[in-house]
């Protein structure tokens, strides 16, 4: 079984994966502003997008220093950024607070807010590196930071001001030997995401994300060992791997739905010579605790539906693969799907089950689509049989834009220019080419369990937002996503 | 159990003096409301005619024969005659007390074919208004093909069993009044059936529908 959940959790082919500038260290939260999304970085500079997926240079903060985090609360954004004011461990966590990011808008003023944690250099803490948390229970606001030297801490900001609720208030001490901390929320519990390992040394980083959960905000984080975080514990979330080395700086990106993604930073990308870049990863849930989930690569699949089981192809009539079976008499002729007659060379010893004796080759789709209609194709869902009008290319389409760490994608019957496009009237069909306009355009977004949402760029029509759904077992169509069904939810499979 | 085990058991039971079920009767009088699950209960079946091949092609071939095109055009009613191809066929109103209509137990009790048969099935849905972004929703044993009120809506091909909403409709609109919803099923060797109900935009069994054997739409 090589299907993509499988991928998931053995990755081999990590590479990041957005386009444009996406030079970066230390990346904050991406929020968003006006529909586009920002990131600050160490040095105060950051990166602006229009969708997620391009990325370019952004306005720098009127304060330089450390791996900033940034919230929006009501209508006021509060960016936290940390500076070491003498030796390490002698560092204070400044807030910056402004109405908007953008820097074209009358609004945008950089306020400062004061120091609302440090620490003095003697103390277990070196006070850089804020992580922010919205409780969603109670709206209360909440920041760790630190970073080796000594503890993580947590403090209580006051959501309305961005600053110290408690200012002579001891910090909880919840995790050591780490840096770049952040709490998020899930199912009942709080799970502190810290980085082990060294950053800032391009390909000889070991930095890693680690983590543990706690019932409380305030701790015990333990991992999945039952180790304390106090003590040195952390489950493994994201390690280098494939071309990325050093991932670090977790930032969670939820995007509704029951879609979630994380930002981070590897420290050295080889494919762009080695730099620290920002990149943007499906979040999946397994066992309780969170899964750092792989962009989808540009390959041929097979789509299965979650609530079916059965496959999208294109409606045309099936050979099966190898030609059909022949229980007696002489061998048939040639398959249309290629290869030689199933037959050919004498009967097989061992019977009906035996097979042919030799391996069967793939369908040449080449070969299969003469006998298919020329024009446009319906779209209905089968028993998978490893057919030509079963298996699908995805592969980015360029220049075509697309969303939070991932392009906008054409789905194509493999080995041909066949394109699968939503209709005016929100069902699929396959068109005998890919024009590029935007209903042949597919966003794909992975699931919490690793399966995946596919919705097209726009329907004709303006309907929408639709998703692939499985209404039928045989029969596929576009409607609106519901996170609590099987309906719009699918593996992707290689073949 | 395969079929072959299937029928022998079934000709086994025939011998041994056991009375074959059945879970057909003659339709009752006055209209019927759609059962648990919205699966339309009641329908007009014609007499199994002999036939062969699943595929999509054959299966095509075989339901747009010049011989039938008159079945997709007119109204039968229970216990009307007809010829086709030199036979003489019935149509029968059959009420279901199942979900699905047991086209094996309806050839059987008649003591024709069971294998390689072509059914045709009518049934006529009254709306109580114009209803939009209404699905056929259907399963059956093995291929069918579909047509409400003239149009093709569904064709479902090869060797298969009945499963609730396996092939569908696109959206479609069911105008107030009656709506025929046609049928040919095909099926290879051993059991055959089909079910079928209408779903709303939701995906959810269409309400407010009542079944009336009849087509009493004004003509047009």
């Amino acid at each position: 079984m090589k299907h993509s959940l499988l991928l998931l959790f053995a990755s081999t082919l990590h590479a990041a994966n957005l386009d444009g500038v996406v030079n970066i260290h230390d990346p904050s939260t991406l929020v968003q502003d006006g529909g586009r999304y920002y990131t600050f970085g160490t040095g105060g500079g950051s990166l602006v997008s229009d969708d997620g997926w391009t990325w370019r240079r952004g306005a720098a903060l009127p304060r330089r220093g450390l791996a900033p985090d940034v919230i929006k609360i009501g209508d006021r954004y509060f960016l936290y950024i940390a500076a070491n004011i003498g030796a390490q461990p002698k560092a204070a966590i400044n807030l910056l607070t402004n109405k908007t990011l953008d820097p074209t808008s009358p609004d945008y003023k950089w306020e400062e807010g004061g120091v609302v944690a440090s620490s003095d250099g003697i103390e277990d803490c070196n006070a850089i590196d804020p992580g922010l948390l919205l409780d969603p229970n109670d709206g209360r606001l909440w920041l760790v930071y630190g970073s080796y030297f000594g503890y993580i801490r947590l403090v209580e900001l006051d959501p309305r001001t961005g600053k110290r609720r408690y200012p002579n208030a001891v910090p909880h001490n919840i995790a050591i030997n780490s840096e770049a901390s952040i709490l998020i929320f899930h199912d009942g519990w709080y799970y502190l995401l810290v980085t082990h390992g060294s950053c800032c040394r391009g390909a000889d980083s070991g930095y890693n994300i680690r983590m543990g959960r706690a019932r409380k905000v305030t701790g015990p984080y333990l991992d999945n060992l039952g180790i304390d975080m106090l003590q040195g514990g952390g489950k493994l979330f994201a390690a280098s791997a494939g071309r990325v080395i050093g991932p670090g700086h977790f930032g969670l990106i939820d995007l509704g739905q029951g879609v979630q993604k994380f930002s981070l930073h590897y420290e050295a990308d080889l494919d762009r010579g080695g730099a620290s870049v920002l990149d943007i990863r499906p979040l999946l849930w397994k066992d309780g605790w969170p899964v750092a989930g792989e962009n989808l690569r540009a390959g041929s699949y097979q789509f299965e539906s979650l609530r079916t089981g059965t496959a999208l192809e294109a409606a045309v009539e099936g050979f099966p693969v190898g030609g059909r079976p022949v229980r007696r008499g002489p061998p048939p002729g040639p398959p249309p799907g290629g290869g030689p007659p199933p037959g050919a060379g004498g009967p097989p010893p061992g019977g009906m089950f035996a097979g042919i004796g030799r391996p069967i080759p793939d369908q040449d789709v080449n070969e299969v689509s003469k006998k298919w209609p020329t024009g446009t194709l319906d779209v209905r869902m089968s028993n998978y049989l490893s057919q030509a009008q079963q298996k699908w290319t995805i592969a980015p389409a360029p220049g075509a834009g697309g969303y939070p760490g991932a392009p906008f994608y054409k789905i194509t019957i493999a080995g041909t220019e066949r394109a699968l496009t939503a209709t005016a009237e929100a069902e699929l069909a396959v068109l005998p080419a890919f024009t590029g306009a935007p209903e042949q355009l597919w966003r794909i977004d992975q699931l919490a369990d690793g399966s995946y949402r596919i919705m097209p760029k726009a329907v004709p029509g303006g309907k929408g937002p639709l998703a692939l759904s499985a209404v039928g077992s045989s029969f596929a169509t576009l409607s609106a996503f519901d996170p609590k069904s099987e309906k719009q939810r699918w593996w992707i499979k290689t073949p | 159990m395969t079929k072959t085990l299937f029928l022998l058991t079934v000709f086994t039971a025939v011998c041994s003096g056991q009375t074959p079920p059945t879970t057909l009767a003659a339709a009752t009088p006055g209209d019927k409301l759609p059962g648990m699950g919205g699966f339309l209960q009641r329908w007009l079946l014609l007499d199994p005619i002999p036939v062969t091949g699943l595929t999509d092609s054959a299966v095509q071939a075989t339901v747009k024969k010049d011989a039938y095109a008159n079945l997709l055009q007119t109204m039968p009613t229970g216990g009307q005659k007809l010829s086709i191809d030199g036979a003489e066929l019935t149509w029968h109103a059959m009420d279901t007390r199942n979900y699905n209509v047991n086209l094996y137990h309806f050839a059987r009790t008649l003591g024709k074919k069971t294998s390689d048969i072509l059914v045709w099935a009518v049934t006529v849905v009254h709306a109580p208004r114009d209803l939009e972004n209404v699905r056929l929703a259907i399963g059956s044993n093995s291929a069918s093909v579909w047509w409400v009120n003239g149009q093709e809506v569904i064709g479902i091909y090869g060797d298969r069993q009945t499963v609730i909403d396996d092939g569908v409709s696109r959206r479609l609109t069911l105008k107030k009044g009656p709506n025929v919803i046609r049928a040919a099923i095909v099926n290879g060797g051993g059991a055959t059936d089909f079910c079928a109900r209408l779903l709303d935009a939701n995906d959810k069994p269409l309400s407010g529908l009542l079944i009336r054997l009849k087509d009493d739409s004004p003509v047009k």
